[in-house]
């Protein structure tokens, strides 16, 4: 079907314009695919976090709740946008599409399957690292200009856990990346042709993805690293002056960087959209839920931690990264180096 | 050039510095144009961690605390003076709305005091039924207190665990007399009505199924590596502070201050039962914890002594429909969930007294806090006010 669309649209038009209008389609069917996804996935972890806490979670919107966060998204659309009176009214307003921009960015890159990826670059993995960082500095404006000293202290604390955890997924990452030997997303899904990196790496590449994990829990600022918006000691951080559709933007952003997190892991730990043992080979398109079913199964994961650990406090979340994280990352690398040179890895 | 650029950059500071007219900074050092300043912020009254309208002004250096100064009076009632304008009946349902999570217990402190006064004989199955209700009042205030402290330190699903099994004692209290939260259950010569024919039953299954329940609760929070670090050595309170605070209750207990009411001064039907004191020596946050949770297993065998033996009889002893205490001063103390709670009457013969003082536990517990939240961060203020267990009406009263 992709291909019949690209066909007609450069029979149709000039070259030039066909392929702006085809980058637009593009991004537009990104857009919508991943707001859908975000409330999607808003919807799931209000559903986790009640079978977690003995509760039945939204049940009343849609079939069993399913249009809960369409609701919400409406209601948070159609109220008032408040804000303080000195704020720093430019980066006010600029701070939350810093951080959604950031955080829709970062999809472009993912192997949905073979087919479906809407660029691939030779630096992928570096994309993805680089484009997930600036989200940061979306916090870090919101938390300053909005004058709020609870939101400032959230604010500096994102600004530091960015930094010290930023090492730890870009290390984490490295680590594979010396199995695959290349940055591009389609070159590490065709390496694990012969059995998922995980499996290709083994204890090293175990080691890794914990690692990856933890810093990417704190990276997307969820619990138990939810430093940034710690409601029992900030109320709510840096968006605690934020409302309606800006606060909106913070909270989708976090949803999509969870996913993008995960889909990250998918992609470099399990091997994106290929299938076990390729029971599916023949049928491509499932790709896509393989690759949607294992970022799912981690995202459970991420907020399996969030409803059941309490939350670190500021010295030890550093402590955490700088004493053992980091020394664990880097000796890893090199016992991952060794493995890869003495050709030890396992293939299929 | 690299040399040039250090050549100048004395220089430039100086000028910097007269431009800013700023005479006592020294031009030597570059760190002096970033000075680190004290803030103050003030966390309540609508703060989610003060659990109530308390105000904690904080004198904070980044994240490090270096005062905390408590503000009170934001639900302050004058429940003292409006004592002194009601009858002894009228009182008892004033001392629900100050801890109103131990209620039962308040309760009983005023009616044992002007019980006292008309040196009243209070019959064996009313004392009985009053030490089984003050247990299971402790038990669902701790329920409360553990669902929060895990909230407080970022375990959200802690709260929900607690309120399920808090929910099984407001049941059988609703279902006694007719209220959850402010109970009024005793008066001035025993109990309002005589326990339901369920009471003894579902009691008997709450107690079972609570058995069950506090290992999970040990499993879910205690032995967490995260939470035990958050809270192991944080707030530490020596013995010497604790008694010097005039702190009491489990806060107490942690640090090591012997000062249990129930073992004490035993009142009701508590001199008929045994039970252990739970005692740490540590005094930081987490033996206030444990201290507490040890505190549920000692409730529930006190429940199970009594509760297969209350012994028949009237719930009730006739009291005049006007109560008058002779002249003179009354005191009782009781131990409620959070500690030391204090009656103390003066009487003039009429039927209101001439002055009334509680002592309340909060207050002299939140006495404490910036002796030892100094120094510790943000969230270490946080798990330290959750394991004071402060109940905000029963500190402004």
């Amino acid at each position: 079907m992709i291909e019949t669309i690209h066909n007609w649209l450069y029979s149709t038009m000039p070259q030039g314009v066909a392929s702006i209008v085809e980058m637009i389609l593009i991004a537009l069917a990104y857009l919508g695919f991943f707001a859908i996804a975000g409330l999607f996935l808003v919807l799931m972890e209000r559903k986790v976090a009640a079978w977690f806490q003995l509760r039945i979670g939204p049940n009343r919107v849609g079939f069993y709740g399913s249009l809960q966060t369409m609701a919400d998204a409406l209601k948070l659309l159609s109220k008032e946008l408040t804000g303080t009176a000195k704020a720093d009214k430019f980066l006010y307003n600029l701070a939350p599409y810093f951080v959604i921009i950031s955080a829709l960015m970062g999809l472009a890159v993912f192997p949905f399957t073979k087919d479906i990826q809407a660029f691939d670059i030779n630096i992928g993995i570096f994309f993805l690292i680089a484009i997930s960082s600036i989200g940061v500095i979306g916090i870090l404006l919101g938390g300053w200009a909005s004058n709020n000293k609870f939101a400032l202290i959230g604010a500096m604390r994102s600004g530091v856990q960015a930094i010290s955890y930023e090492l730890s997924i870009g290390l984490s990452l490295l680590t594979m990346i010396l199995i695959t030997g290349s940055l591009q997303l389609s070159e590490i899904v065709e390496v694990q042709k012969n059995g998922w990196l995980i499996i290709q790496g083994h204890i090293p590449a175990i080691i890794a993805f914990m690692i990856y994990m933890i810093a990417g829990t704190a990276e997307t600022n969820r619990a138990p690293f939810d430093m940034v918006e710690a409601e029992s000691e900030l109320g709510a951080g840096f968006h605690t002056e934020y409302s309606g559709m800006k606060f909106a933007y913070f909270f989708l952003a976090e949803f999509i960087n969870m996913f993008i997190i995960a889909a990250i892991a998918t992609t470099v730990f399990f091997g994106a959209w290929l299938s076990p043992f390729g029971i599916t080979e023949s049928i491509p398109w499932l790709g896509v839920f393989w690759f949607l079913g294992k970022t799912l199964v981690l995202i459970f994961l991420m907020m399996w931690f969030r409803w059941t650990f309490p939350r670190l406090r500021i010295d030890q979340l550093l402590t955490l990264e700088w004493k053992y994280l980091l020394p664990i990352n880097l000796v890893n690398i090199v016992i991952m180096a060794l493995i890869v040179w003495l050709n030890l890895t396992i293939k299929f | 050039m690299a040399l040039r650029e250090k050549n100048n950059k004395p220089n430039s500071l100086k000028t910097n510095n007269l431009e800013l007219g700023t005479q006592n900074m020294k031009p030597e050092t570059i760190n002096s144009n970033f000075k680190s300043e004290e803030y103050q912020i003030n966390m309540g009254p609508q703060h989610p961690a003060t659990h109530g309208v308390l105000n904690l002004l904080l004198t904070i250096d980044g994240e490090t605390i270096k005062k905390v100064e408590p503000d009170l009076g934001y639900i302050h009632r004058s429940i003292e003076k409006m004592c002194e304008r009601d009858s002894y009946q009228q009182i008892v349902h004033l001392t629900d709305r100050m801890d109103y999570l131990s209620s039962n217990i308040n309760n009983e402190a005023v009616c044992l005091a002007v019980e006292n006064a008309l040196e009243l004989e209070i019959p064996e199955r009313v004392k009985v039924i009053r030490t089984i209700i003050g247990e299971l009042t402790r038990i669902s205030s701790h329920c409360l207190w553990w669902g929060v402290m895990g909230m407080d330190v970022g375990a959200l699903s802690t709260f929900f665990y607690g309120f399920r099994d808090r929910e099984m004692l407001n049941d059988i209290f609703e279902e006694t007399c007719g209220a959850r939260l402010t109970m009024n259950y005793n008066v001035p010569g025993g109990l309002m009505l005589d326990i339901h024919p369920n009471f003894v039953k579902r009691v008997k299954k709450f107690v079972t199924h609570f058995k069950t329940k506090i290992p999970e609760y040990d499993r879910l929070l205690t032995e967490n590596v995260i939470f035990q670090k958050r809270t192991k050595g944080v707030g530490v309170l020596s013995k010497e502070d604790a008694i010097s605070f005039g702190v009491s209750g489990p806060v107490a207990r942690a640090s090591g201050y012997s000062c249990d009411v129930r073992k004490y001064h035993p009142y009701s039907a508590l001199d008929k039962v045994t039970f252990n004191e739970s005692l740490k020596t540590e005094g930081d946050t987490f033996a206030r914890y444990q201290v507490r949770i040890q505190e549920l297993w000692e409730s529930l065998s006190i429940v199970e002594q009594l509760i297969d033996n209350i012994p028949e009889g009237e719930y009730r002893v006739k009291t005049n429909a006007v109560i008058k205490l002779p002249k003179g001063e009354f005191f009782q103390k009781v131990e409620t969930a959070r500690g030391e709670f204090c009656v103390y009457i003066i009487s003039t013969g009429t039927k209101s007294p001439y002055r009334l003082k509680f002592r309340s536990p909060g207050f002299s517990n939140l006495s404490v806090l910036n002796h030892i939240a100094v120094g510790g961060k943000i969230g270490d203020l946080v798990a330290i006010l959750a394991t004071l267990d402060l109940v905000i009406p029963d500190i402004d009263r």
